[in-house]
Formats: C-alpha cells, structure tokens, sequence
C-alpha cells in the first residue's frame, strides 16, 4: 500500500514536470523578447530535468526506466493534471500558467522536504532550490504585467487567469492515496497544499490590479491524476516520441 | 552560427576622405599595435558601419539558427537529447542577445536591427534557408554547422573592436560545447541501426551542398575587402575558413564509415589543399537573394514572434511601470 501510494505520488509529479517542461520549450526562439526566451527556457530545463529524476526515482521502485515510462506511454497512462497539457497560447496565458503551477510547486516540494520518505525529502529540498528561482521570474512578471496603466496587458492577464483558474485547481485533485501518505507522514495531501497555494497566490494577486475569481464557486477541471485528459495531450506525447518511436530499442 | 561569405558587399565609397587623417593613421597604428577598439573610441565612419552590418547579421544568424534546430526539441528522443537540445538552442539564442548588444555599442539598437531583419533589409547566414525534415539534420547541423561557425567565430575574435571579440571569446567556449554534443548524437547515429544510419547519410547529403556555401564563394569570385582585412574586421578569407573546416571534419565524417556527395573530393598530398567540385554558386544567390527553400517561413516566424510579443515589450515601455529586468 505505502509502496503503492508514494508510486502514484512520484507519478503524477513527474508527468506534470515533463509536460509543462514541454510545453515551456515551445518558447525557444519565438519569445517576446530575447530574455524572456532565455528564461523560459532555463525554467523548461529545470521542468526536465525534475521530471527525469523522479522518474529515476519510480525506475528504484521497480517501474521502467526513464525513457521507456516517458517516451512510449500514451495520454491515458499520464497522470499529469490537465492545466500542464494546455497549448502555450499567447505569453499572457504562459505567464499565467507559470506563476499559478509554480507557486504550488514550490509549496509541494516544500512540504515534501520534510517527508518522511528520505529519498523523496532529500530529492525535493534540491528542486525547491531551483523552484525559488521559478517563482521569483513568475512573481516579477506578474506584480509588472497585472499592475501596469497599459490596458490591452492588463486585460490580457486578466483574461488568462480567469481562462487558467479551473485548470490550476485541477492540480489539486485528490488522488487515491492521501490518506495513506498523510498518515505516513510522506505528504500533507492536496487539500491542505491546495489552501497554502491560495493563501500565497492571493498575496502576490493583492499587489495588482488582478482579482482572482471565487474559488468556491468554480468547478475545478479534474480527471488528469486519473488519465482523463483533454484532446491536447495526446498530440504533444506524438510529437514527444515522434523519434524515439522510430526505434524505441535504439540508442539516440 | 555563422556564415561569413555573406558579410561583405562591395564598398562603393569609403568616405574616407572625409576622414581626419591623423585621427585615422592614429586609429590604423593601434589596430597595427594589436590594440581593441572600445566603443567610446574614434573610428572611420566606414568601419562603424561595416561592423554593425557584420555583428547585426551574426546576431540574426543566431535567432534565425535557433528555429530549424528549435523545432527539434520537442520531438529529441529521450530525457538526455530533450535537454541537451533545449540547452543548446537557449545558448543560441543567447548568443543573439550578446551580439546585439556588442552590436548596440555601435549605435544602433536592437529593435531597428530585428526591424531590418523582418523587413528583409539585413541579411543571416544562408544556411538557416534549408529545411532540418529529420532528427537526423538536427545532429548534422549541431555537429557540422557548429564545427563552421567556430571556424569562422575562432576567426573573428582575433578581429580589432573589442566588444565583439569578447563577445566572441564567451559564445565560442559555448560553441565548442554544441559540437561535442552534435558529435555524439551523430555518432550515435552513425554506429546505430540501419534505419538510422540511412537517416543520417541523407541527413549529410542534403547539408552537403550548404555547408559548402557556408563559408562564401571563393576568394576568387569575391569582392576585395583589403581596408576591411587591415582594419581587422574580416579575419580570414572564405577560402581559409573552408579549407580549414575541410582539414578538420571530411577525415571525421569519413572515418564514421559515411560518404561525402562529391566524388572529387579529396586532399592534394603535395599542396595540402583540399580539392571539390565548387558548389552551385548560383543557387547561394538565389538563396541569400531570398529565394530559398525556407527564407519565407524562417522569416515568417520571426515576424510572427514579433507581433505576438509585442503587446509585452509596450506594456514594459508604460511609463507607471517600474522596469524589472527578468532575473534569467
Ligand atoms: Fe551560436
Ligand atoms: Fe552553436
């Protein structure tokens, strides 16, 4: 059961890490501006490189390795939540997206640093690291853009984070295991990350123009953590192992 | 990357008479000297502006670079190749941003350059006009597009405006990082399946002929630039780079067991030159002329980007808004 619980944990964190690793790389070369590029790529990498060493993890744990679980698994076997599957669209909604799944992903590794998993512990105190960093960009971009006299940006940002609000509560959707984990003292669960998150979102939301809609009267868009998605992810997994499928037992 | 070839049209007028002529021989004896040139020094107008026009093309060169290779990163096969991709486009791109900026110190700034690029009005390297249709181009391209432009960049950073030499001191010890990469993943093609070892000799035949122009018509067909090879701003001939990038990759991709598409190619044991048949000159014409396989969309894309962030750079430019600059 705990062995069970922390698999599906390890899963759904690393699904969401390489897709919207994915998805953030989509930016390389056509960004708003050259730095913004260099960002965002910086942070895609990060994502990457996140998702490979809890796969890494899971491959320790007896699941396949890496690049097979990665790169041969089709939309129904991911256990991403559906916000990380959605086309990059315009930088307002990127941008959007970036500061709303960062800022609980940096809360999540938070509360994982102290798991009781150690592997998991010591894995997460160094992704916390990196998401520091992350949540810094987002939270720039956000205090300028959702604060700025120009209208057509803030009407943008506005527009996107109502678009993004269902999907990014779509994070926290409750797996099959949290009681289990809560009780093994592996990870809080999702409803406690899910109040932290509001609680820092709204703080950094206060110090803009940006209002956020009222929670409790949205219905979160769920069914990732269980291999529902939506018509975006499959098409990304395609390009993703276009290559790798030409030769899955190759070395590239 | 970058292709030098294309840099230098003839000069009509030098203007060099318009010139203080002490300030002049005092500017030729410092370059004589081995001396850089800062921003704040004096220069001849010509050698301002054929700088900008070099540095400009080379910064265009490397964001323009970044999409054939960049429509390859969400598709690399697995967790290593996905990142060292990312990796290496992102150090592309960068490469743009220094260049623009050593390009800046000349006075002209970097929204008037990528105007001048999405209006068609300066030039990139040429190579960039050819489609990358399989992983396999990806890998030639990392390996032997890269191996050219550190050929050319080792070249240039010996040149005399200080900005851009340092400029390319940082992006060639970046440079010498893709071609390890490039290597490997064509070795790993090169010792892989048949499937892949197919990819990538039709991947090396089709790059073949632009690698060729990658260095410009020769020396013979090309415009004479003395002031320009004295003013230290063109380092080595097209001739030199090509010859030069022969010496150093034909040997390697020969010894990967993979074949070249020239039957004439060949290195002359008493000169020690490399003999080929010259590529078609008149199709880099055509190309560099805006006539190639992929001019239209590579610039498509750029003006594209353009447009799609423009609403981001207004918002910055809005005068209640204190600029950040982004911390990456
Ligand atoms: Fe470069
Ligand atoms: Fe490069």
């Amino acid at each position: 059961m705990k062995e069970l619980a922390i698999k599906e944990l390890l899963y759904k964190m690393a699904d969401d890490l390489l897709i919207l690793g994915h998805r953030n790389s989509e930016w390389t070369g056509i960004g708003p501006i050259l730095e913004e590029d260099i960002a965002f790529s910086s942070m895609a990498q990060d994502k990457v490189g996140q998702s490979w060493a809890l796969y890494k993890m899971l491959q320790v744990l007896g699941e396949q390795e890496p690049d097979t679980v990665a790169f041969t698994r089709n939309a129904p076997q991911f256990h991403s939540c559906k916000f990380v599957e959605l086309p990059i669209g315009e930088y307002d909604f990127s941008l959007v997206r970036h500061f709303l799944f960062d800022t609980a992903d940096l809360l999540r590794f938070d509360l994982l640093s102290r798991s009781s998993y150690t592997p998991l512990a010591q894995l997460a105190t160094k992704i916390k690291g990196e998401l520091k960093y992350h949540t810094m960009h987002a939270n720039t971009w956000i205090k300028q853009l959702g604060s700025v006299e120009d209208e057509e940006a803030f009407q943008r940002m506005q527009y996107a984070l109502d678009v993004a609000l269902p999907f990014a509560l779509g994070i926290f959707e409750e797996g099959p295991y949290e009681q289990s984990l809560a009780d093994e003292k592996i990870f809080a669960g999702e409803v406690h990350l899910k109040s932290l998150w509001l609680e820092k979102i709204q703080e950094t939301l206060s110090k803009t123009r940006l209002v956020l809609g009222d929670v409790s009267l949205i219905s979160p868009e769920l069914g990732g953590r269980y291999g529902q998605h939506t018509e975006f992810l499959q098409p990304l997994l395609d390009e993703m192992t276009e290559v790798f499928k030409v030769d899955p037992t190759a070395e590239w | 990357m970058y292709g030098g070839g294309n840099t230098f049209e003839p000069i009509k007028a030098t203007g060099l008479e318009m010139e203080d002529p002490a300030k002049l021989a005092e500017f030729e004896a410092r370059i004589e000297r081995g001396e850089k040139i800062e921003p704040q020094d004096w220069m001849p107008n010509l050698y301002r502006k054929q700088l900008i026009r070099m540095i400009e093309q080379h910064a265009h060169s490397e964001i323009i670079g970044a999409l054939p290779e960049g429509t390859w990163i969400t598709r690399a096969p697995g967790f290593r190749r996905k990142l060292a991709q990312m990796a290496k486009v992102q150090d592309e791109v960068g490469h743009a941003q220094l260049l623009y900026s050593a390009a800046e110190t000349l006075g002209k700034s970097r929204e008037d350059m990528i105007t001048d690029l999405i209006n068609g009005k300066s030039k990139y390297s040429n190579i960039f006009n050819y489609p990358a249709f399989t992983w396999a181009d990806s890998t030639v391209i990392s390996w032997l597009v890269d191996a050219g432009a550190i050929v050319n960049q080792i070249a240039n950073a010996k040149g005399s405006y200080g900005p851009y030499c340092r400029a390319l001191d940082r992006i060639c010890a970046e440079e010498s990082f893709h071609l390890k990469y490039g290597h490997d993943a064509v070795v790993h093609l090169a010792t892989g399946t048949p499937i892949q070892r197919k990819m990538l000799q039709e991947a090396l035949n089709r790059w073949w002929t632009p690698l060729m122009h990658f260095f410009g018509p020769p020396d013979k067909m090309s415009v004479h630039t003395e002031i320009l090879v004295k003013w230290k701003v063109k380092m080595a001939t097209n001739d030199e780079c090509r010859q030069q990038f022969l010496d150093m990759y034909v040997p390697k991709i020969w010894e990967l067991g993979l074949s070249l598409p020239d039957p004439k190619l060949h290195k002359n044991a008493e000169t020690g030159e490399w003999e080929y048949t010259e590529p078609d000159w008149e199709e880099f014409k055509r190309v560099i002329n805006g006539d190639g396989p992929c001019n239209a969309e590579r610039l498509a894309v750029r003006r594209t980007a353009e447009e799609r962030g423009a609403w981001v750079r207004k918002a910055l430019l809005s005068p209640k808004a204190t600029y950040v600059t982004p911390l990456a």
